[in-house]
Formats: C-alpha cells, structure tokens, sequence
C-alpha cells in the first residue's frame, strides 16, 4: 500500500502549463483581494477620522488627496472592481455555469470560461474609468 | 495505513481520513466565503457610490451623510461583512503558501483578531457618528 502511494503521478505545476488567461485571472483574484484587505484598514482609518474629530478627518482627506493617495486609490478602484467582476464569475461558475466549449477541439481554448476571463478584465478597467470619470465630475 | 479490514478493502486507502480525521469545517468556510461575495456586491456597490457622492464636502457635511440612519446601517454591514470576507480569504492565502504549521497558526489567529478589533472599531465610529458623540 505504501508502495503505491509513493509511485502516484504528481500533478504538473506551473511551470509546465502555458500561460491562459484562466490562470492570470485567478492568481490576479487572490492579488486583488489582499491588496482589498489592506485597503480596509484605509477605510477604518477614515472612520475612526471622521469620528474623532475636524483636524484628524483633515489629516485623512490631505493624505487620501495627494499624488500618492490618488494612485494608490486608482489602484483599489481597480483591485475592487476587478474583485468584484471576477467574484461574480466564480460565484456564477460555482453554480455550474459558464464551463462550455464553443469549438470542440480544447486546443482552440474558446471556452466561456476564457471569454469571462476577459469580460472581467476588460469590465473592471471599464468600470474603473467610469468610477474616476464620476469622482472628476463630483469635483470639478 | 491501517484500519480494521483494509487487507481486503478494494476502495483507495485515501478514502480514509488520517489522523484525527475531518474537522468538518471546510464546507462552512466555503459556503460563509460565498454568502459574504454575494452580499457585498451590493454593499460594495452602494460604498463606492456613497464614497463618490462624499467627495468634496466639508467635515460637517460628511458627517451628517454618514449619520444618516440608511447610511450609518449600511456602512457598518459593509465594513463587517468585508472584514469577515477578507479573513476568510487571508486564511486560505496564508493556509496555502505558509508551510510551517506553527507560523500558519499565529498568522490566522492574528488576522482573525485583527479583523474581529477593526470590525468593532469601525462599527463604534459609524455609530459615534450616528450618535452625534
């Protein structure tokens, strides 16, 4: 019985596998969502500014309005409506949806599940231009 | 290998839990995983909406946005239920790539307390805020 266990086939790893943008999408979840659980910290932190007092809000809104705050928030935007997009996919594919081949052949790799890579890709930068488009609009 | 009769057994001696066996806890984690996803997708939507109408006003005004009674509730189920999330993701990052068990332990007990203290802490603002304290 030992023998046998020993002699079982490894499952091939990454480095075997050519890139599909299944994979980047879901490595780029993970990414996203712990740069998301960093990102309520932020969000706490505004609270509890927003709770304390004039000056510590002030304190908040200068960091969150400077160059570094405003690339860092364009990248949260993103991660969230990446996270978001992509969440939804798994959920949706979770349910058993979304894992039909268009074309027979598997080499042509024209599955849902590669069409709604793409879809949450190309959504959450649509979704994120749109976002900082309305912050622009709020503002001027 | 051994439980009683797998000489005969045909079944993979896999099928057998080892150890002290199955926590039966996973199926919980997925499906509380799932069941926060699918709430803070509206939560999530309506807190990048809230943020962006936020924008640009002064410290009064931001403050009577938020004490808001629909506000003040949303804000906080958001805040909660994105911590419980979030926790629950860490947990399998860090069960993944963090190979040495006791170093896996401490982390997830931290980001759990973490993420239970900030939970309360940002629950206790909103409602200072709703509170007018």
């Amino acid at each position: 019985m030992a023998q046998i266990q020993t002699v079982r086939p490894l499952s091939p790893h990454l480095g075997i596998y050519r890139w599909q943008i299944q994979m980047v999408t879901s490595i780029v979840h993970r990414a996203t969502g712990i740069a998301l659980s960093v990102g309520l910290l932020v969000v706490t932190w505004a609270l509890l500014a927003l709770a304390r007092g004039e000056s510590a809000w002030h304190a908040f809104t200068a960091c969150a309005g400077s160059v570094i705050g405003i690339i860092l928030l364009v990248g949260w935007s993103w991660s969230l409506f990446y996270h978001l997009c992509n969440g939804i996919r798994h959920l949706l594919q979770d349910a058993g949806l979304g894992f039909r081949n268009k074309s027979r052949k598997l080499s042509q790799n024209q599955g849902t599940y590669v069409r709604s890579s793409w879809l949450a890709v190309v959504g959450s930068i649509v979704l994120t231009i749109i976002a900082w488009v309305a912050v622009w609009g709020v503002l001027a | 290998m051994s439980y009683p009769g797998f000489e005969t057994d045909t079944r993979n001696p896999m099928k057998h839990a080892r150890n002290h066996g199955s926590a039966h806890a996973g199926v919980g984690h997925w499906w509380v995983q799932r069941v926060t996803a699918a709430a803070l997708i509206v939560l999530g939507l309506w807190f990048v909406i809230t943020v962006i109408t936020f924008l640009g006003s002064d410290y009064a005004t931001a403050r009577a946005t938020l004490a808001q009674p629909w506000n003040a509730t949303l804000m906080i189920a958001f805040v909660c239920t994105a911590f419980w999330h979030a926790q629950l993701g860490l947990t399998v990052v860090i069960e993944d790539y963090v190979h040495t068990r006791w170093h896996e332990v401490v982390l997830v007990v931290l980001i759990r307390f973490l993420a239970v203290l900030l939970a309360l802490a940002a629950s206790l603002a909103v409602l200072r805020v709703a509170f007018g304290g």
